[in-house]
């Protein structure tokens, strides 16, 4: 889980090029190099920074900041806006913004557990499948071209049928079936270091797979896989928001973006746009990680995925 | 000519054989259920004896593989078994939805396609200007925004407010042509919206991408007019690529139409396999499921023939 948290990620990236600008250290402090490429990020970057904190503070804050309880009934259905509930309530008479602070906990943290066990998933096959190639790495293949071969909305669609929707089983199908996305790019990544003269080193000194995978490869494709993760993140959060505002995804009564718009869906043909507001905030992160991938990307100006 | 018909044919049973193996998994995913369909139907009520009865009705008694064969064989003759919640014919359920999904899917494709693939096309040529910047922001916009939320801000603004088009899509199959594309225009927009963000981001950047290779500065040196260069030297390289872009986002028609359906209740495929998810009706999402996939593989197979048939140096080899 450690190679996905975005901060280690980050380190080695924005080492190197701080490292040409300032001619005699030979290795600058991480802290102080990772401020100063923020200080020097593109103004779209920094957006991008300041709202993902801002989500993330609501996450963690979200009982200190919330006025009422996630499932309390504080008033009648369908308020207007006042000073008591700045958002209104919603179809069961509880306090719609609590409700999306809330919602910032628990759909921005399955979203983020469900991207971690992707990308555990599919980097540990992936690079399983470069360090060892041969059969296991053909019979990774053709089961993840399997896999890639129904569409990943159906597919889940038809495994929350047979398995039942709770969360467990929602990250744990959606983790699966994203992670072939990720087997995909870190094979590919990971194929290009197993060549590399420093891998028939370690492969001759005697160093076991566990090595070679953990220890040589990951650390080189570390930057790929971080503009990965902030791209996977966006698509997971638009699936899961997806589903669980077809009714399959976080179920009543949890907080959850997607289910708010479905229950108070009907507000909308009264031409209300407080229900569109949990939506928006789903589209506002969006972007915002958008914008930091597009940022890190064009810094790194490695690998691009445009799917 | 001949090494490209041999490479069509292999395509063609490949995908052939993917279409096995998928049908396969979407039959046998059941399988992994740690009961089977008989005590999902009886739930707590279910007696050894109940439960043996529905087995038998059901064939639940043969081996997986003889029913797989058999409900592949009844799938191939257009018939796909009976719902579980309804008892009624699927292929009676699925027929007039299925039309009214590819209705709503071409009329989306037909709009976005040319459009995205102009637009992208406009903002590779035109870099870095106002141009391409604006749509830059316009699509990381789109490919951000949930497709529920643009279905339900245009429900909004030209349904509610405006009050210009139907919130509820309501079509039937004797419905003059005119009035179906009327009922159909703001879910074909929504998807429009979307398929024409994926599309034009690919398309600009495989030109921008082709733009930078050698032949087209070998053409820009010899001092061609810029249309030439375009018309001559990048089309016929670009558009194996761009007709992969096509389709591969035609796909995302696929899942964006499932909750657009649901969005505007219009009565497709889409909305068809979310109902019987909730009601767990097997039989009906298996047939759901199989229909997109096969469209799915449908798409890719002849984006893949088709880039084939127009590679330049397949069509001309030295």
């Amino acid at each position: 889980m450690t190679e996905s948290t975005p901060t280690k990620a980050a380190d080695p990236a924005l080492d190197g090029p701080a490292d040409t600008l300032e001619p005699p250290p030979a290795r600058i402090h991480g802290w102080r190099a990772a401020w100063r490429e923020l200080v020097k990020a593109p103004l779209t970057g920094k957006i991008g920074l300041v709202i993902v904190l801002v989500y993330i503070f609501t996450a963690i804050f979200a009982p200190v900041l919330a006025p009422y309880g996630e499932t309390e009934v504080v008033g009648k259905q369908f308020q207007q806006w006042s000073s008591a509930h700045p958002l209104g309530t919603d179809n069961l008479g509880r306090d719609v913004l609590t409700r999306m602070i809330y919602g910032a906990r628990n759909t921005v943290g399955v979203t983020f557990l469900t991207t971690c066990l992707t990308f555990v998933i599919g980097a540990a096959t992936g690079l399983l499948a470069a360090a060892v190639g041969g059969w296991t790495d053909q019979m990774l293949s053709r089961i993840v071209d399997v896999l890639m071969a129904i569409p990943l909305l159906i597919f889940a669609l038809l495994l929350l049928t047979i398995f039942g929707t709770s969360i467990p089983m929602l990250v744990l199908i959606v983790a699966v079936l994203e992670s072939t996305r990720v087997f995909r790019l870190t094979r590919a990544v990971g194929m290009n270091i197993v060549v590399m003269d420093y891998v028939e080193v370690a492969k001759l000194r005697g160093e076991g797979l566990g090595w070679v995978m953990g220890r040589e490869v990951l650390p080189n494709i570390l930057s790929p896989l971080f503009a990965e993760f902030g791209l996977r993140f966006c698509f997971i959060f638009l699936l899961i928001s997806a589903l669980s505002f077809l009714g399959l995804g976080l179920q009543p009564p949890t907080a959850d973006w997607g289910s708010m718009v479905r229950e108070n869906a009907i507000l909308i043909t009264f031409g209300d746009f407080t229900p569109l507001l949990p939506a928006a905030a789903i589209a506002v992160l969006t972007i915002a990680v958008n914008l930091i991938v597009d940022w890190f990307l064009h810094k790194t100006s490695g690998l691009r995925d445009d799917h | 000519m001949n090494k490209v018909l041999v490479m069509v044919a292999q395509r063609i049973a490949l995908g052939l054989l993917t279409l096995f193996v998928v049908s396969a998994i979407i039959f046998l995913a059941v399988e992994l259920l740690p009961g089977d369909i008989a005590t999902e139907i009886l739930g707590q009520t279910a007696t050894p004896e109940t439960v043996a009865a529905i087995r038998r009705e059901l064939g639940l008694d043969q081996p997986a593989y003889i029913r797989y064969f058999e409900w592949l064989l009844g799938v191939v003759q257009g018939d796909f078994g009976r719902s579980l919640a309804t008892d009624r014919e699927i292929t009676e359920l699925i027929g007039a939805r299925l039309l009214n999904t590819l209705f709503l899917a071409l009329v989306a494709a037909a709009v976005s396609v040319p459009l995205a693939i102009g637009l992208g096309v406009m903002a590779a040529l035109y870099r870095n200007s106002t141009f391409d910047r604006s749509v830059n922001i316009f699509t990381l916009s789109a490919i951000s925004m949930p497709e529920f939320f643009i279905a339900y801000m245009l429900i909004l603004f030209f349904a509610v407010r405006i009050g210009w088009f139907p919130s509820l899509s309501k079509v039937d199959l004797d419905q003059p042509l005119f009035d179906r594309l009327y009922a159909v225009a703001l879910p074909a927009v929504t998807l429009t919206l979307v398929i024409v963000a994926h599309i034009m981001r690919m398309t600009r950047a495989t030109i921008i991408n082709l733009m930078s290779s050698p032949f087209i500065e070998m053409a820009t040196l010899k001092g061609l007019p810029p249309w030439r260069i375009v018309v001559r030297h990048a089309l016929p390289n670009a558009w194996a690529p761009i007709v992969n872009v096509v389709v591969i986002n035609l796909a995302y028609l696929i899942s964006g139409v499932v909750v657009v359906e649901v969005v505007f209740v219009y009565p497709g495929l889409g909305q068809l396999m979310v109902d019987s998810v909730v009601k767990r009706d097997l039989p009906v999402v298996q047939a759901c499921s199989l229909i997109f996939a096969a469209t799915y593989i449908v798409l890719n197979l002849t984006a893949d023939i088709l880039s084939i048939v127009s590679n330049p140096r397949l069509l001309h080899p030295r």
